[in-house]
């Protein structure tokens, strides 16, 4: 396994974590490249279905990164996502799949460097974990049909 | 006019579905007067033979309940796709893989194993499962293949038409039948229900906000008969499913089980019950929050009762 270099997508929030990551950028912190950010308006608009989806096609990791609880831009989506993410797990083991590929994090806006250990941190548990095998899986006509 | 030739077809399905097709009642009279049926394994004796040398094409619609587990199911499949001008998945089987497609959490090794040797009623001391080929005096016996994954009918074939239920609703097939019989056919890859909404939709229940502190099983409490299932911590699963079934089983006091599939556009109808559900649970505390999803026995399961072939993640990964 030692030249696996993973694909990991983070969902970041428009006003914390993005801001977050942008400020890791802008300071200049170092983080591992694997991470390929999706920039969504909350966390609480991450349905299950992205992280499914982003699984089903090879991801081998997905992390999705919220504002701290109680800072939400939108008052109450991340404790959507809080709660949400424990229910996913579960049924991510059901299906065979490690629930250490899906991690939820809380980066606000003034946390580059916060951003940048949690970019690495996952990094390193999803090389420790390995591939994700389910990458063969194939786009049904129905799928390709709703994009 | 010359009648319509009508061919059913059943792969791995309970039967219902077929009993489903008599539940129209007097309007098989006017089905019989517009359509002859050419194939009907379950209540006409014809032969697999007998399709083979029909032309292609000239059966007008072919209903196929069942989804695709064996190498049988798959053969038929596209042999009724080739003789059918429109091929209609009967059923939640065939257009979502339904309860047969649980077994995707398995493979065939486990769920033979589970069939033939561990069930508490089996007595099987050999240990004998299903092969493809046995040698008996008389001479080579054949079965069909059973395959480590089941797949629904549009995963194996071209389909023009869903029809969603478990079996489905007698007024949701007579709309199908009744579109064939006079000609008016939506477009292609229509699921034909009465509803493109959800059950909630049609459910006569009273609903107000939705908080849930702790998840019941049925037979755990005795719910309101007038207030909403879900809000009573029943895991109704209206929101998520498409209605035309006219909410029958929450009028009974039964929560939905989501045998209509997803809502139209939806893709995977097991994570959008799971981010609706999980959203309107009622904690901010990651503590509060796990045990209140721990009373969930099977979410899995649960949530991709009648779709797991469907679903995108199709099958459990097997180690």
């Amino acid at each position: 396994m030692g030249n696996f270099e993973p694909k990991i997508i983070a969902f970041c929030c428009n006003w914390c974590s993005y801001a977050g990551a942008d400020l890791a950028g802008t300071s200049r912190i170092q983080y591992h490249p694997a991470i390929r950010i999706i920039r969504v308006m909350c966390s609480g608009r991450v349905s299950p279905l992205f992280v499914l989806k982003a699984i089903s096609i090879g991801a081998d990791g997905v992390l999705v990164l919220g504002c701290h609880p109680g800072d939400c831009h939108y008052i109450e989506g991340n404790y959507k996502t809080l709660r949400r993410i424990p229910l996913l797990k579960r049924i991510l083991k059901q299906f065979g799949i490690e629930e250490e590929r899906v991690r939820l994090e809380w980066v606000s806006a003034s946390e580059g460097a916060r951003f940048a250990e949690v970019a690495n941190s996952f990094t390193q548990s999803i090389k420790n974990l390995g591939p994700n095998t389910l990458g063969h899986l194939k786009q049904s006509s129905k799928e390709a049909k709703h994009g | 006019m010359a009648k319509l030739k009508i061919a059913l077809y059943w792969a791995a399905s309970c039967g219902g579905c077929d009993i489903a097709t008599l539940a129209i009642g007097d309007k098989i009279l006017k089905l019989a007067e517009a359509a002859d049926i050419v194939f009907w394994p379950v209540g006409l004796d014809f032969k697999y033979a007998d399709v083979e040398k029909m032309p292609d094409k000239s059966i007008d619609a072919c209903l196929f309940n069942g989804a695709i587990r064996t190498s049988e199911n798959e053969h038929i499949a596209k042999l009724l796709r080739a003789k059918s001008k429109l091929m209609i998945a009967y059923g939640s089987c065939s257009y979502e893989g339904c309860i047969p497609g649980l077994s995707n959490f398995y493979d065939r090794k486990t769920t033979f194993e589970r069939a033939y040797i561990e069930t508490p009623t089996t007595d099987n001391p050999k240990k004998i499962l299903p092969q493809t080929k046995v040698k008996v005096p008389e001479g080579e016996l054949e079965l069909p293949e059973f395959y480590d994954t089941v797949k629904t009918l549009a995963q194996t074939v071209d389909v023009d038409y869903f029809v969603p239920g478990c079996p489905p609703e007698e007024k949701t097939t007579w709309l199908a039948l009744e579109a064939l019989i006079t000609g008016k056919l939506p477009p292609k890859g229509t699921v034909i229900s009465h509803s493109i909404k959800a059950v909630c939709d049609e459910c006569p229940r009273k609903k107000e906000e939705k908080k849930i502190k702790k998840f019941y099983r049925p037979h755990e409490i005795t719910p309101d008969p007038e207030k909403c299932l879900l809000e009573q911590g029943l895991l109704c699963y209206g929101i998520a499913t498409r209605g035309g079934c006219g909410a029958l089983c929450p009028q009974a006091n039964m929560p939905c089980t989501g045998c209509y599939g997803p809502v139209e556009g939806v893709i995977d109808q097991g994570a959008h019950f799971l981010s609706a559900l999980s959203s309107i649970i009622d904690s901010n505390d990651p503590e509060e929050i796990q045990k209140i999803i721990d009373d969930i026995p099977d979410p899995a399961g649960t949530f991709y009762r009648y779709s797991l072939p469907d679903s995108l993640l199709r099958r459990a990964r097997i180690k």
